[in-house]
């Protein structure tokens, strides 16, 4: 399995070659390089995994970790290295199939969306830079080597989502995305830390092995304000994954990043970025479930206010990439759900399966959704869903890979994301109430939402449209995407996710609880008919409701202020009592008293420089005196 | 020679060589202060006699009065203009220079009286003490403990030099 | 003894002052001749009176001349070196290796 280097070398040589000598390059030929690039990823991924899933990954029953390549390459002291390598399982394998594919599609999808604007080149170069860290973090062998591409992951997501860098808003928003996501990697260092502290090691291997034994042995006792520090480590690891993955109430960066270009957000702010929290709490899932069982909870309880809190604001957000935002933030706190509800082994562990299996069918349907918001911005050129309807007779395809992606997200049978979203809802149900009827509520949410987006679109009565700016269906490098999405959210619910990945790694079959599917299938309906009754013609009823429910309304418009809330929290209390004393002390005391230095070796030194005269008799003078007075000095004392 | 003449004769010598290295320090004009130089380094050579050090007196006078005294005088020639006195420092300058050299004096003398020196074996000067040339001769010329060839020659090699340096100073460019 | 060393150090406090407070470098070197002076004076004393037998006072001494002589020759050469290039010789004016 040597070739799998491969696999991460190749987007990394993409990058070095297109972002040095992008700009000798034609502005085309720079993006063929750099897809097919990602072709030969593409198909080095699908034969990992062929060869990985039926040829060698399995022995006796069980799914085995497969290490092709490691190597030592940091060393500070005998027990502390930092190593590279390559490590295969069934999560990275299907991460590798999900990344590269992804990826693919937006690499072909840019070559017609992106046609003409300047940058071409640097934007196919973050891409693969992007992808080359992506690969990288879910290859990598140890925790320090994931947070290492973690870094890289936010650096090329930061200047992709600054890519018009002339526009204010977007370089706001990629500061945004850049600072909340660094603020929580610093909980995911200092978590890294304290657990490798402890166990003395970083490797995935020893740290999840014998159910967790390491940690749980090695912790052994030590508490801090009433939390063991095994799951004060856990939950500030789990804070790093909450920033990437935009859990509350660090998801504030994640709808403002939509300022990047669309098959950007489609790529890292819907597939692949955004979900590394949740393959992070998946690689590290026997820890939770057996040394940090409280902090499992939490990621439940965290995941489901998420998932809710970001559907009510979705359905009022007029962006059409903002809906899509809030909605990722919803399905990935799905996917956080069911890790939080799930325990370890065989069908205890349904929701590691079942988040595993909606991380797979999401990244799809949803990079479905955002290439097709983008085809649709690219005809229309503006991204206020106001602005848009009726637009199904002028674009076909879009419109109906759209309403597959919707079907998709909302559950309905035979789509993909009814059955991963049917294993989420299963294991929810046997695990918590609570946590099983919010999740409900948000699937009826999701499809209301959905489908209120896809009418406004495409029905809603007749839109005017300027005559020499008729909306038209995008050339064939955006439809073809589509359609190969479209075909991979249909099909990919079929397969049978439970013989592949599992929390233990031992297969096991999965079966439709009819009760379960029905409720979900009943709620999507529910949320498809009342966006149906309201959106599919344009009319009033809308702005009625949105009357009736008054202050409700406008919280849900506002994101329920969460960005106002964070800007008082650093405006008010970190900068003004917090900054501005150190500011004061940095200035006053640190400088002041490397000032007061400068001045005093300034003003000594102008004191003695009139002794340097060159003149030797003043030097012998001294010199003598000097002499003397040594000499009284030695006499008489 | 009568003790009592020896004496006299070496306060006349000593009183007069401290007053004339005082006038050749302080003297206006400085041909007078070279001249003085020059009565200076013979009362020297008139201590070294006194002290039975004949030949030392002998090159004292030949080296000292007879060359370099008279570089002296070439050099004076050479950089004066005509009837110009010395410039005068600053008062402060004298006062410094005079505390500097009183204070010295104090503390050396000082130590000087206190020390009390163990005098060698046959310490009063005689007559037939004087070092006859053959020692003296074998001593520079000899490679034994307490002879002096090596600093002979590593001398004639500085002396070499000087000259040359000299030349390579003072030439016209 | 006492009265040869006494001599000495005067002499040598009055070619200290002397080259202190003189400006001319002919006269500066005047004083350090009476400086080196004094010092051979000592090393003949030191040896007549405390090591009669032997002769290392007395060679330092005659070494000590055949370099004083040397090193009045070289700066003469500089000081007449230094009167072509600037004019004058006193010390003051010299505070330049290179003009």
């Amino acid at each position: 399995m040597e070739y799998s280097l491969w696999i991460i070398a190749t987007p990394f040589v993409l990058f070095l070659v297109l972002g040095l000598l992008g700009t000798k390059l034609k502005p085309n030929v720079a993006g063929i390089i750099g897809t097919l690039g990602m072709t030969l990823c593409t198909v080095l991924a699908y034969a990992i995994a062929y060869q990985y899933f039926f040829q060698i990954g399995k022995t006796g029953e069980e799914w085995t970790k497969i290490i092709p390549l490691n190597f030592e390459w940091l060393r500070f002291t005998k027990q502390l290295h930092i190593d590279l390598g390559i490590l295969l399982d069934p999560i990275s394998v299907m991460m590798l199939v999900v990344i590269t594919t992804v990826s693919l599609m937006v690499h072909l999808y840019s070559l017609g969306y992106m046609k003409g604007e300047t940058g071409f080149q640097r934007y196919y170069s973050l891409l693969s830079l992007f992808s080359f860290s992506m690969l990288g973090l879910v290859i990598a062998t140890n925790i320090f080597q994931m947070y290492i591409f973690w870094e890289l992951v936010g650096v090329s997501s930061y200047s992709l989502i600054g890519f018009y860098y002339t526009k204010p808003l977007a370089v706001a928003a990629s500061k945004k995305a850049f600072i909340v996501t660094r603020f929580a990697d610093l909980g995911f260092l200092i978590g890294i830390l304290i657990l490798s502290f402890y166990t003395k090691t970083f490797d995935f291997n020893l740290l999840t092995s014998d159910q967790a034994q390491l940690v749980t042995t090695s912790f052994a006792g030590g508490t801090f304000m009433g939390l063991s520090i095994a799951a004060w480590a856990m939950a500030l690891i789990f804070m790093g994954g909450a920033g990437k993955s935009a859990m509350f109430p660090l998801h504030i960066w994640l709808p403002d990043a939509m300022e990047g270009p669309t098959p950007v957000s489609a790529l890292i702010h819907a597939a692949t970025m955004v979900v590394a929290g949740v393959y992070l709490v998946a690689r590290l899932f026997p820890i939770y479930a057996f040394a940090t069982p409280e902090v499992l909870e939490m990621i439940a309880f965290v995941g489901a206010f998420t998932a809710l809190f970001a559907a009510v604001i979705a359905i009022t957000q007029t962006d059409i990439k903002r809906v899509l935002a809030f909605s990722t933030i919803s399905q990935i706190a799905y996917m956080m759900v069911a890790l939080g509800v799930s325990k370890y082994g065989g069908h205890e562990g349904l929701g590691y399966m079942a988040s595993m299996f909606h991380l797979f069918t999401h990244a799809f349907f949803k990079a479905l959704l955002f290439l097709g918001a983008g085809s649709v911005i690219h005809a229309i050129h503006s991204n206020e869903v106001d602005e848009m309807g009726g637009l199904h007779k002028y674009m076909k395809v879009t419109s109906i890979t759209f309403l597959i992606a919707c079907l998709a997200i909302a559950g309905i049978w035979p789509f993909s994301g009814f059955f991963s979203k049917d294993e989420i809802l299963a294991a929810a149900f046997h695990h918590q109430p609570i946590i099983f009827w919010t999740l409900w509520v948000v699937a009826g949410l999701t499809a209301f939402y959905m489908f209120r987006l896809y009418f406004c679109i495409f029905w809603n009565g007749e839109h005017k449209y300027d005559d020499h700016h008729k909306p038209h269906e995008s050339p064939w490098p955006m439809a073809l995407p589509l359609i190969i999405l479209a075909l991979f959210s249909v099909f990919t619910g079929f397969i049978p996710f439970a013989d592949f990945v599992s929390s233990d790694n031992i297969p096991f079959s999965t079966h439709i609880d009819p009760v379960v599917a029905a409720l979900s299938i009943v709620v999507a309906l529910i949320g498809i008919g009342i966006a149906f009754v309201l959106y599919f013609k344009s009319s009033k009823k809308p702005a009625e409701m949105a009357q009736s429910l008054g202050i409700f309304y406008q919280a849900a418009l506002h994101k329920f202020y969460i960005d106002e809330v964070w800007m008082w929290i650093t405006q008010t209390v970190v900068f003004r009592h917090i900054c501005e004393p150190i500011k004061w002390f940095d200035r006053h005391i640190v400088d002041g008293s490397m000032n007061g230095l400068a001045w005093i070796t300034q003003k000594s030194s102008a004191s003695v420089k009139g002794l340097q005269s060159g003149q030797v008799q003043f030097y012998a003078w001294i010199f003598v005196a000097g002499s003397i007075l040594i000499a009284a000095l030695a006499l008489f004392l | 020679m009568d003790p009592i003449v020896n004496l006299i004769i070496f306060i006349c010598v000593g009183v007069a060589s401290l007053v004339l290295s005082f006038l050749a320090a302080s003297s206006k004009s400085l041909l007078r202060s070279a001249t003085y130089l020059l009565l200076v380094l013979i009362c020297t050579a008139g201590f070294y006699l006194f002290l039975n050090y004949h030949f030392l007196a002998a090159v004292q006078i030949s080296v000292y009065a007879g060359g370099v005294v008279m570089l002296f005088i070439f050099a004076i020639f050479l950089t004066s203009n005509k009837g110009d006195l010395l410039q005068k420092h600053e008062t402060g300058k004298y006062v410094a220079g005079a505390l500097t050299a009183l204070g010295g004096i104090a503390v050396t003398a000082f130590a000087l009286l206190k020390h009390h020196f163990i005098y060698g074996s046959n310490a009063t000067i005689k007559g037939d003490q004087e070092i006859n040339m053959k020692v003296i001769g074998e001593t520079l010329m000899g490679t034994e403990k307490y002879q002096y060839l090596l600093p002979f020659e590593a001398l004639s090699l500085l002396l070499l030099a000087c000259i040359i340096g000299g030349i390579l100073i003072a030439r016209k460019r | 003894m006492e009265y040869y060393l006494i001599i000495s150090t005067l002499m040598f406090f009055i070619g200290i002052y002397g080259f202190i407070t003189r400006k001319n470098m002919i006269a500066i070197l005047i004083s350090l001749e009476l400086i080196l002076n004094a010092v051979e004076i000592n090393f003949a004393v030191f040896n007549r009176y405390l090591f009669p037998g032997r002769f290392e006072g007395m060679f330092f001494t005659l070494f000590g001349i055949a370099i004083t002589a040397a090193e009045t020759a070289v700066a003469l050469a500089i000081i007449i070196n230094a009167y072509r290039t600037i004019g004058n010789i006193d010390i003051e004016n010299l505070s330049k290796m290179k003009e």
